[in-house]
C-alpha cells in the first residue's frame, strides 16, 4: 500500500464505490439486451394481453402469469400486511421493552430462513389443509399467497418497528397530556406520524412477493391458465421464467428474458418508491 | 352510541397481541417443524458420505462442499468491493449527489429478487463470458447479490467509531489511510464481520440465482470451474421432484441450522460491537 500512496489508496476506493451501482447496470444492460429485442418484434400488447403460451408454436402471451403473479401478490399483502404491521405496533407501543429486544432479532433471524423451506412447509403442511377442508388441488393461489404472506412479514414487522420507534416521544406525550388514551394517541398520531416507514415496509414486502421464485414454484401449481378461484392452480412470471429456463432456446429463451424484463421494471419502480419514502422520514428528521 | 374509548383500546390490544402471537407461533412452527422431522435424519454419516440414486439413499457430503464453497468464494469478491464502498463514503467524501446516486443503486441492487440474479448470471458470467455452469459463476452472482448487505452494515460499524478517534490519529501525523488502516478499520471490524456473516446466510438459503449459475451437479467438484450443488438447491430438487421426502427433512435441518448458527453469529457480533462502545 506504500508504494500506491495516499492518492493511489484513494483512487482504488473511488473505483470499488461504483461497484454497486455498476454491478445493477450491468444487471439491467443484459436483462434488457437479451429481452428488449423480443419486446419489440413480437410487441408489448400482444406479450402482455394475450393468454395464448405455447412457446413450441411461437406464441408468447404471458397474461395467464401475469394476472397470476398479481393475485398472488394481492393475497400476500392481504395476509402478510395486517399481520405484520398489528405485530409491529404491538411490539412497539404495548410490548414490555425486554420482550420486543427478544421478538424483534428473533423475527429478523426468521427472515433468513431459505425460501425452498417456505415453499416445503407449504407443500407438506399448507396444500394438504387447503385440499381437505376446502377442497381444489391444494397446490393454488391461495396456498402461494399464505406462504408469501409470511415470508414477508419479517420484512414488514422489522421496517415498522424502527420507523414507529422514531417517532419523538415528544409526540406521544403531547397527545396523553390532551387526555387521548393510548391508543388513540396510536392511532392518531404515532401511525400517522410512521406512516411513510410503514407503507415504505409494505411495498418492499409488496417487492419480494413479486420477485419470490421457488417458494411460488413449490405450492402454486403452476398452471398457465387465468386463475377463477383462489382454490385454482396458477403459474407466476417469476415461477415461469425458473420453471423453463432449463432447456428454452432461441425465441422462447428470450422471451423469458422479456419476462424479466417487466419483472426488473416493475421491482425497480416499487423499490424506487418505497427507498424515497424512507429517505423523506429521514430528511424530515 | 358510541364506545367508550378505554374500551376501544383494550379491544385494540387484544387485537394487535393476538396478531403479534400469531405471527411469532407460525414463525417458530416452521423451524420446530422441520428440526422435528429432519434431526432423526442428520447425522455425522448423513453429513459426511457421498449421495446415493441421487439423493433417494445416501448423504448429503458434495453438497456441503457447495455450500462451504460458494458463499466463501462470493464473500471473497464482495468484502473488499463492499468495503472499500464504505470507507469511501464515509471517509473519503462529503454527501453529494455522487454518494446519493451510490446509495441508491445500493438500495436498488437489495430489492433484486434472486431470480433476475439468476437469469444475469446465466447470460453474462456463463455464456457470454464462457465459464459455464461452476462455483466461479455461481460465486460472482452470489457476489453481486449479497455486495449491499456488506456496504450497509460495514457503512454503519465505520460511521459508529467515534470522530476523536480520527481527530487524535490525525492529531498525530497520521494520513488518512494511514487513519482508516490502523484506527477506523481495527475498531469497526466486529460490525463488518456482521455484514460478512449476514452475507454469508443469505448465500447459503440461496437457490434461484444458484442453480443457473453453479448449476446442480452432484458430484465433487474438483477446481472453481466445476459445476457445484448447494444444500439448498438439493434440497429444492429432492422435495420437487419426490425423490425422497426423508433425506428433503434432513437436508432441510441441516441447511436451518447452518443459516440460523451464521445469523446467530452476526446478531452476536453485532451485540458484541454496540456493547463496547457504550
Amino acid at each position: 500500500m506504500k508504494l500506491l500512496g495516499e492518492k493511489g489508496v484513494q483512487k482504488i476506493l473511488l473505483v470499488t464505490a461504483f461497484s454497486a451501482i455498476s454491478a445493477l447496470l450491468l444487471i439491467a444492460l443484459f436483462i434488457i439486451k437479451e429481452g428488449l429485442p423480443f419486446l419489440i418484434t413480437y410487441g408489448l400488447g400482444d406479450f402482455l394481453l394475450s393468454s395464448d403460451w405455447q412457446p413450441q408454436s411461437g406464441k408468447f402471451g404471458i397474461l395467464p402469469m401475469v394476472a397470476a403473479s398479481l393475485w398472488v401478490t394481492l393475497g400476500a399483502m392481504i395476509v402478510g400486511a395486517p399481520l405484520g404491521v398489528a405485530g409491529a405496533i404491538f411490539l412497539s407501543e404495548f410490548a414490555p421493552r425486554p420482550v420486543m429486544r427478544v421478538i424483534k432479532p428473533t423475527i429478523e433471524l426468521l427472515a433468513a430462513i431459505p425460501s425452498v423451506v417456505y415453499g416445503f412447509i407449504g407443500v407438506m403442511v399448507l396444500a394438504p389443509l387447503i385440499r381437505s377442508s376446502l377442497g381444489g388441488p391444494g397446490l393454488s393461489l391461495l396456498a402461494a399467497s399464505i406462504i408469501l404472506g409470511i415470508m414477508i412479514l419479517p420484512t414488514i414487522i422489522s421496517i415498522s418497528i424502527d420507523s414507529i420507534l422514531a417517532v419523538p416521544q415528544s409526540y406521544r406525550e403531547g397527545s396523553l397530556a390532551l387526555g387521548a388514551t393510548v391508543w388513540q394517541t396510536i392511532h392518531m398520531v404515532t401511525i400517522r406520524a410512521a406512516r411513510s416507514g410503514i407503507i415504505a415496509s409494505i411495498i418492499l414486502g409488496m417487492g419480494r412477493a413479486i420477485g419470490e421464485t421457488m417458494a411460488v414454484i413449490m405450492v402454486a401449481g403452476n398452471a398457465v391458465k387465468i386463475p377463477r378461484s383462489a382454490l385454482d392452480s396458477v403459474r407466476s412470471l417469476t415461477a415461469n421464467i425458473a420453471l423453463e429456463m432449463s432447456y428454452a432456446t432461441g425465441l422462447h429463451r428470450e422471451a423469458l428474458f422479456a419476462t424479466g424484463v417487466i419483472l426488473f421494471v416493475v421491482i425497480i419502480t416499487l423499490n424506487s418508491i418505497a427507498i424515497l419514502a424512507i429517505r423523506k422520514r429521514v430528511g424530515k428528521r | 352510541m358510541r364506545i367508550p374509548p378505554r374500551f376501544t383500546q383494550h379491544g385494540a390490544i387484544a387485537l394487535l397481541g393476538g396478531g403479534t402471537l400469531v405471527t411469532v407461533i407460525i414463525l417458530v412452527f416452521i423451524v420446530v417443524f422441520v428440526l422435528e422431522k429432519g434431526l432423526p435424519v442428520l447425522s455425522l454419516s448423513f453429513l459426511f458420505s457421498n449421495p446415493e440414486e441421487m439423493g433417494r439413499a445416501g448423504g448429503i457430503f458434495p453438497t456441503l462442499i457447495g455450500t462451504i464453497v460458494l458463499p466463501l468464494l462470493a464473500i471473497l469478491i464482495a468484502t473488499p468491493l463492499g468495503l472499500g464502498t464504505s470507507v469511501y463514503l464515509t471517509e473519503y467524501t462529503r454527501e453529494s449527489r455522487i454518494t446519493k446516486v451510490i446509495r441508491f443503486g445500493t438500495d436498488c441492487l437489495a430489492g433484486i429478487p434472486s431470480i433476475i440474479f439468476g437469469l444475469f448470471g446465466f447470460i453474462f458470467f456463463v455464456t457470454t463470458l464462457g465459464m459455464g455452469w461452476s462455483i466461479l459463476s455461481g460465486g460472482l452472482t452470489l457476489a453481486f447479490m449479497i455486495l449491499p448487505t456488506i456496504i450497509r452494515t460495514s457503512e454503519e460499524a465505520i460511521k459508529a467509531v467515534p470522530k476523536s478517534y480520527r481527530d487524535v490519529s490525525f492529531s498525530l501525523g497520521a494520513t488518512r489511510w494511514q487513519t482508516v488502516r490502523r484506527v477506523i478499520l481495527p475498531n469497526a471490524l466486529p460490525g463488518i464481520l456482521t455484514g460478512v456473516m449476514l452475507g454469508i446466510g443469505r448465500s447459503i438459503g440461496e437457490t434461484a440465482a444458484v442453480i443457473f449459475t453453479a448449476g446442480s451437479s452432484l458430484r465433487l467438484p474438483s477446481s472453481i470451474f466445476d459445476s457445484t450443488r448447494t444444500m439448498a438447491v438439493h434440497f429444492y430438487i429432492l422435495a420437487r421432484e419426490g425423490i425422497s421426502s426423508e433425506n428433503a427433512y434432513g437436508t432441510a435441518a441441516a441447511l436451518i441450522i447452518a443459516v440460523l448458527l451464521v445469523n446467530l453469529t452476526a446478531y452476536w457480533l453485532m451485540h458484541w460491537f454496540i456493547s463496547r462502545r457504550s
